[in-house]
């Protein structure tokens, strides 16, 4: 099931959370929103969990328009917000029996659902207590529960692993993954090493706006343009080195990387590679390298050189 | 009207499970039972067959306990967040204040149902007016359900229970008490309005016995006036 958000604007008074951004997410699709605190990542879901109503534009899912057929969009969305709330004094089965009537789920059918969910979500031990007496990480798992009980073709997450221990962590990532080969998705979260496990697409958002929006593989891409290597080279005087790899064709810049050692930081023209060549030159001084290593851009590297400025 | 059943059911348990229920039930049947069977111009002591002294102890007794029912069903959720994961169910906005309200509503019809034996009883001693039975309930329904409205509006706008509970005997004591007092000290129609905005007016004539359509006009403006308000605040999350 298909979300098109189209020219989709939130504003709290004058401040604009959300400024005209458009994106489309289709089936099969685990997307993962980043940004900074205050970009407007919870924004947009609200919105399409039709909990805000936006300013300006629409958005679309599975068809249904969150201004025309609310309620429709609402049966089709699993959702899981942030902070994860809910009803503290319920019993855990209780309360995934309210959701799952809530969702129009047939009688005959929620007992099943809820069994399911006990042992999808791992509340075996746990599903006679009260909301209340849970830890944080089953209470999450609650809210994942009520999010998945009527099986929504769209589940969104807002911070979906907040909380939770490593091991879990891994299982919900797992899960999600799992959930996302036949549904749509959209996850938000600021650890950027989550989003990339689970993500097969990352959108980065700062100050209202989509400032980035591809694979993990193609944001690093875009934003590394320049191939950037990190060479030691011994047996020659290294201002002799400098010189010569200066001289390159493919070389746009040359640094030293520390004083006392002959390890350079060399950064090569757009769209042009550089280690044949130093290779090459190393080969016809007689000079020995012992370094050549492509500094990767690390994720975070994008996220901050997006979201800074 | 399913969704609204499912989240009355829900608010109906909370009640019952919080305790909050139980010593209303309790508090009530205590208070009424007291001044009706045993002090002050008591059953006994009037010498009538009649449960007037009833109806007048539960007009105030209802007053004071409905507020701290109707405290928490919006503000607590607001609090926590709950009301987020309830509005992104596919319920509307009006179905969550309705469930809410009739849950509170529900309450209150049980808790006069357990005074019926109070009714058993008096019909037993003496000629009783039915009507007269009949209409004072009707009275206390309709007057539980204009501050239950009340209370609800007053929830809705705060995320802190005391408040609320506060706000909802503030607007209260207007209606119950001081429009009817500000009523006597003016004249003409600023009086008329005034004492026509009175609660205490209202049931005491319904309670007489008398059905007039003004009355349940009244009531049930005062019910809407509140739901709508209730649905406004709510609403209102989109517009800030």
């Amino acid at each position: 099931m298909d979300i098109l958000v189209e020219n989709l604007t939130k504003k709290y008074g004058i401040q604009k959370a959300v400024d005209d951004i458009t994106f489309k997410v289709k089936t099969g699709e685990v997307l993962g929103f980043l940004g900074p605190n205050g970009a407007g990542k919870t924004t947009t879901m609200k919105a399409i969990t039709c909990y805000l109503a936006p300013n300006e534009g629409n958005i679309k899912v599975g068809g249904y328009s969150i201004k025309d057929d609310p309620e429709k969009v609402k049966q089709l969305i699993g959702y899981l917000p942030e902070h994860n709330p809910l009803y503290e004094d319920m019993g855990v089965i209780d309360y995934l029996k309210f959701v799952a009537e809530l969702h129009n789920i047939p009688k005959s059918n929620i007992k099943e659902r809820i069994v399911e969910m006990v042992k999808i979500c791992g509340l075996e031990g746990e599903k006679h207590k009260k909301i209340s007496e849970l830890s944080k990480g089953y209470q999450q798992r609650v809210g994942l529960a009520q999010a998945l009980i009527h099986d929504p073709e769209v589940l969104i997450l807002d911070e979906p692993t907040s909380g939770l221990d490593p091991n879990q962590i891994v299982e919900i990532r797992e899960l999600i993954r799992k959930i996302g080969q036949k549904k749509t998705v959209i996850l938000s979260s600021h650890i950027l090493a989550e989003v990339e496990a689970t993500c097969d697409r990352i959108m980065i958002i700062s100050k209202g706006k989509i400032v980035a929006d591809g694979s993990s593989d193609q944001l690093r891409k875009q934003a590394q343009g320049k191939e950037i290597l990190k060479i030691s080279i011994e047996g020659a005087d290294k201002n002799e080195v400098y010189t010569a790899l200066n001289e390159l064709d493919s070389v746009a810049y040359v640094d030293f990387i520390s004083k006392s050692s002959s390890s350079f930081e060399v950064q090569s023209r757009p769209e042009m590679t550089s280690k044949r060549a130093v290779f090459q030159l190393c080969v016809d001084k007689g000079w020995y390298l012992t370094e050549l290593t492509p500094t990767e851009t690390k994720l975070e590297d994008v996220f901050r050189e997006l979201t800074m400025n | 009207m399913r969704q609204i059943w499912i989240i009355t059911k829900r608010e109906l348990r909370s009640f019952f499970d919080s305790l909050m229920a139980y010593i209303m039930i309790v508090l009530f049947l205590g208070f009424s039972g007291f001044f009706t069977w045993l002090s002050g111009s008591d059953i006994f002591f009037v010498g009538q067959a009649s449960l007037q002294t009833f109806f007048g102890v539960s007009f105030w007794t209802l007053f004071f306990f409905i507020p701290a029912l109707t405290m928490k069903l919006l503000a607590e959720e607001n609090k926590t967040g709950t009301i987020e994961l309830l509005l992104t169910k596919p319920v509307s906005d009006w179905q969550v204040i309705v469930a809410k309200f009739l849950a509170t509503f529900l309450l209150i019809l049980i808790t006069l149902l357990l005074t019926l034996p109070y009714y058993i009883t008096v019909a037993n001693i003496g000629p009783v007016d039915h009507g007269a039975v009949i209409m004072g309930y009707l009275g206390l329904l309709l007057m539980s359900a204009a501050y239950i409205s009340i209370g609800l509006f007053a929830s809705s706008i705060t995320s802190n229970q005391i408040v609320a509970f506060l706000l909802s005997l503030a607007i209260g004591i207007l209606f119950h008490l001081i429009f009817g007092f500000i009523s006597n000290v003016f004249s003409g129609i600023a009086g008329e309005v005034l004492s026509y905005l009175s609660m205490a007016e209202h049931f005491s004539s319904i309670s007489r016995g008398v059905v007039d359509s003004k009355d349940i006009v009244y009531f049930l403006s005062v019910i809407l006036l509140g739901l709508f308000a209730s649905e406004a605040i709510l609403a209102k999350r989109n517009t800030i």
